[in-house]
């Protein structure tokens, strides 16, 4: 148990220490970045939830953020800003306007929904057919995204969000996500699914009832991902589906796949390594924007250096940088090798 | 009458160039059981190879035979660089380098070229439009069908007669015995590879064709297409994706002359539905391949 607790601590820890450190720095630029980061590790807890403890790639999750952001966007626009931004809304939740902070549980609380109520049947499926059906999932909530322009404004920016997502409650939500996913993982339901992850056919004999298990975890994904979701987009305050696609996608999976998807440690670093040589890279491509070196703008660059990034990994530690133990758990074992070899 | 000829003529042809999609995809799958996301990028690769060129006076044969030679190496390239250090690992490992090669493809050619669209030469056929029995119908259309009509001969017989093609459906249905038996597993691979290049290269002709222009993501809607047709038709046999292939170019075309304006832009949603109902009834798809053996 101990171990667990250090694990969270450790990575509590380092969250606290990333919001100290911008708010002493107190650089707007870093400000911003800080507050995608704790976005980004929410959204990436959310998936590690899934993903570490099923073995499973799934491609909808950012989907589901998509889910929780509209969610939150209808219930929180400001009743005079709906006019403009959504004239043709549903009578119903026109007149709505809640909160933020009840927005974001709530875009959360409907992601899950969501997902509890599509991905039942999918949860019995397993390899490349889960991992096309999970593609699906994304081009179908993306499709429906784009094309419901009573709630989304179709494929056009929606505007209006009141901005509510400050660098503490971000912070907040990683740490709350940090130690659900921990929970989660040492949990029984946990425990069982990372049997059937490691070996489907023998937890199935032992009596583990695998899809009801994925879909736990399924859910409390998408519940991360939704509230990642909003929270974005109570601090970005305007977005359109495309935020919700592919290179969302690509980014937050690298992130996990480069950290290590199978612990909760793996996708906090991945989250800070990435974010880090991501934004060191843009800042560079925008400095050569900047000084006109080329006669076109210079775009693609980061998401070449990540893709080579994930490839490197993958071939050279297939299991990312945390592979198997957690951070509580390797220093634990180191502390207790040096106990006793100085007794 | 003339509705009926020219309903056949549109499904013919989109299921023509849906087949030889479904079939680059499939072809990867069924040696390798896994799914190949940069498979769209061939695509993409043809396409800028084609925009790169045009400007050097060749005859628009030979472009069009360069492009694919280039989308051909691209297929190698991919196995060397995304498959072949991970393939003894993981599946989801597997995926993942997949989709990180796609993205980097993409983004080489977003940096490299440009994110505009760029057009691509096109010979005068593609333009014109021929009339039978009353239906006129643009010649590419034709073309299309013909196309796909001698690739998949050409496939057929290639997987029937060659020893490579045995030598590849031998490993299809058990991998580890094809390699005991002596059929050297890199270079079965690696020619998967090509032919899915092949293929991607010839559709990329017949897609980009329709648009006249090519853009970093113009690979994602015939990889889309491709899955579909895959998963409807059976993902381990190369009949199920031919079969696949056609059937969604049916549903879609009769989506087409059916469903009013404002239901069919979510036409993708439709389809998409369809297929995890599909994988759900039958998560072999509508044919089974081979009974399979485990993969290295």
């Amino acid at each position: 148990m101990a171990k667990n607790l250090t694990t969270i601590l450790i990575l509590t820890g380092l969250i606290l220490l990333l919001v100290a450190a911008t708010e002493v720095i107190g650089v707007r630029l870093f400000d911003r970045i800080a507050l995608n980061l704790c976005i980004a590790l929410v959204l990436v807890i959310g998936l590690q939830v899934f993903m570490g403890n099923s073995g499973i790639l799934s491609f909808a999750h950012i989907g589901f953020m998509g889910v929780g952001a509209y969610t939150s966007a209808v219930l929180t626009i400001p009743v005079q800003m709906k006019g403009m931004s959504l004239p043709d809304l549903y009578p119903i939740v026109a007149g709505v306007q809640l909160s933020p902070y009840i927005g974001i549980l709530l875009g959360g609380l409907a992601a899950a929904a969501v997902a509890a109520v599509v991905s039942y049947p999918l949860m019995r499926l397993s390899d490349a057919a889960a991992v096309i059906t999970s593609f699906a999932l994304l081009v179908v909530l993306y499709t429906i995204m784009t094309h419901w322009s009573v709630v989304t404004n179709g494929p056009r920016t929606l505007f209006g969000l009141p901005k509510a997502t400050t660098l503490p409650l971000a912070a907040g939500a990683a740490i709350l996500a940090v130690i659900a996913a921990v929970a989660f993982k040492e949990s029984r339901a946990g425990l069982l699914l990372r049997t059937s992850r490691d070996d489907e056919v023998a937890a199935g004999a032992m009596g583990v009832h695998i899809p009801r298990l994925r879909w736990q975890a399924f859910i409390l994904s998408a519940l991360f991902a939704g509230i990642g979701g909003a929270l974005w987009g109570h601090f970005i305050t305007s977005f359109s589906p495309k935020a919700f696609f592919l290179k969302e996608t690509f980014v937050i999976l690298s992130m996990l796949v480069i950290g290590g998807a199978n612990t909760v440690t793996g996708a906090v670093f991945g989250a800070f390594i990435v974010t880090a040589v991501f934004e060191s890279l843009r800042a560079t491509e925008a400095a050569i924007n900047q000084a006109q070196i080329f006669t076109e703008q210079v775009v693609g660059l980061t998401e070449i250096v990540l893709a080579i990034a994930m490839i490197a990994v993958l071939a050279l530690r297939p299991g990312g940088i945390f592979a198997t133990h957690e951070i509580g758990a390797l220093l634990n074992r180191r502390a207790r090798r040096k106990q006793e070899r100085s007794p | 009458m003339t509705t009926f000829l020219q309903f056949l003529i549109d499904v013919l042809s989109l299921g023509g160039a849906y087949a030889l999609m479904a079939l680059g995809l499939v072809i990867v799958y069924g040696i390798l059981r896994l799914v190949n996301f940069a498979y769209g990028e061939l695509i993409m690769v043809a396409g800028y190879s084609m925009y790169l060129i045009s400007g050097s006076g060749l005859p628009w044969l030979a472009m069009a035979a360069v492009a694919v030679v280039m989308s051909v190496a691209a297929g190698i390239a991919t196995d060397y660089v995304a498959f072949r250090p991970v393939r003894a690992k993981s599946v989801t490992a597997v995926l993942i380098t997949s989709f990180a090669f796609s993205a980097l493809l993409q983004n080489a050619a977003l940096l490299f070229i440009s994110p505009r669209p760029r057009n691509v030469p096109l010979p005068e056929v593609f333009s014109e439009t021929v009339e039978i029995a009353g239906v006129i119908t643009p010649a590419r259309n034709l073309i299309t069908i013909a196309a796909a009509l001698i690739l998949l001969a050409l496939f057929s017989w290639l997987m029937r007669r060659t020893v490579i093609g045995i030598a590849m459906r031998a490993a299809a249905t058990n991998f580890t015995m094809a390699r005991m038996l002596g059929v050297p597993a890199n270079l079965i691979i690696s020619t998967a590879f090509a032919i899915s290049g092949l293929l991607a290269g010839v559709v990329a002709m017949l897609w980009i064709g329709r648009i006249g222009a090519v853009v970093p993501g113009v690979g994602l809607e015939p990889l889309l297409i491709a899955f579909i047709a895959t998963v409807i038709g059976g993902m381990r046999s190369l009949q199920g994706a031919v079969l696949g292939g056609f059937l969604l170019a049916f549903i879609d075309t009769t989506l087409n002359f059916t469903l009013p304006q404002d239901l069919l832009k979510f036409r993708d949603a439709f389809t998409f539905s369809l297929v995890i109902l599909i994988l759900l009834w039958r998560p072999e798809g509508l044919v089974k391949g081979p009974a399979s053996g485990q993969r290295t």
